[in-house]
């Protein structure tokens, strides 16, 4: 399951959805609005996704994971909207019958939501600006 | 011909809007692109973009039809 939330990640109530008689192994990642990034201090982080594509692409990625490595279910949220230091940002847990499949699971998932779902990050900065990040892909 | 565009992050910023609808006689999203770079002043040069046409991704050569949605996807960041 994949989807884009607008309200802040209930990741207690995705964990327990995680859960099946079979699920030796749960593995959960958070991502946080951290105070810094290249050398300059955050005070928040503002998302915005093109949620149609975000939802197709997000659910494409969860279906890749799902035939890649024997996993029992996997979750992944992404918020949009506005976030404080500390706030979710992104939530991605994978429940499988063994740790390896679960952390392989769960880093591929998180890996490819960053790099291909139409995403992206405003920074705001202590300072007072703000901007849009639009890493190189390379 | 009508197309339907989204924008979205520094195109958005750049464009001063979220959406438009454009008349255009552009029959390719690399043609749209042109126009609307040069309409709005877009810094990305087209190699840094995705296109999206009717929420799916596609090239930049595919024919386009009347009331198409096109979308021009900045590098994405999120996580």
């Amino acid at each position: 399951m994949f989807s884009i939330s607008a309200t802040p990640i209930d990741f207690e109530r995705l964990r327990r959805e995680l859960e099946t008689a079979g699920a030796g192994a749960v593995v959960c990642f958070e991502g946080r609005v951290r105070d810094h990034n290249d050398g300059r201090a955050v005070d928040g982080l503002s998302y915005q996704a093109y949620v149609e594509l975000a939802q197709v692409e997000g659910m494409r990625i969860v279906a890749e994971a799902q035939e890649r490595f024997a996993v029992e279910r996997i979750v992944c949220v992404h918020r949009v909207g506005d976030l404080a230091l500390g706030d979710v940002a992104v939530w991605a847990g994978v429940s499988a019958a063994h740790r390896a499949a679960a952390f392989d699971a769960c880093r591929y998932v998180i890996d490819q939501v960053k790099a291909r779902v139409p995403i992206w990050k405003r920074e705001h900065y202590v300072e007072g600006a703000s901007e849009w990040l639009h890493p190189n892909a390379t | 011909m009508k197309y339907r565009l989204l924008y979205f992050a520094s195109l958005c910023d750049e464009a001063g809007r979220s959406e438009e609808s454009v008349a255009s006689d552009a029959a390719d999203p690399r043609a749209l692109y042109a126009e609307l770079a040069a309409r709005h002043g877009f810094t990305f040069t087209p190699d840094r973009l995705r296109v999206a046409v009717n929420g799916a991704f596609t090239d930049w050569n595919q024919r386009l039809a009347d009331n198409d949605e096109v979308v021009f996807l900045p590098p994405v960041s999120g996580g």
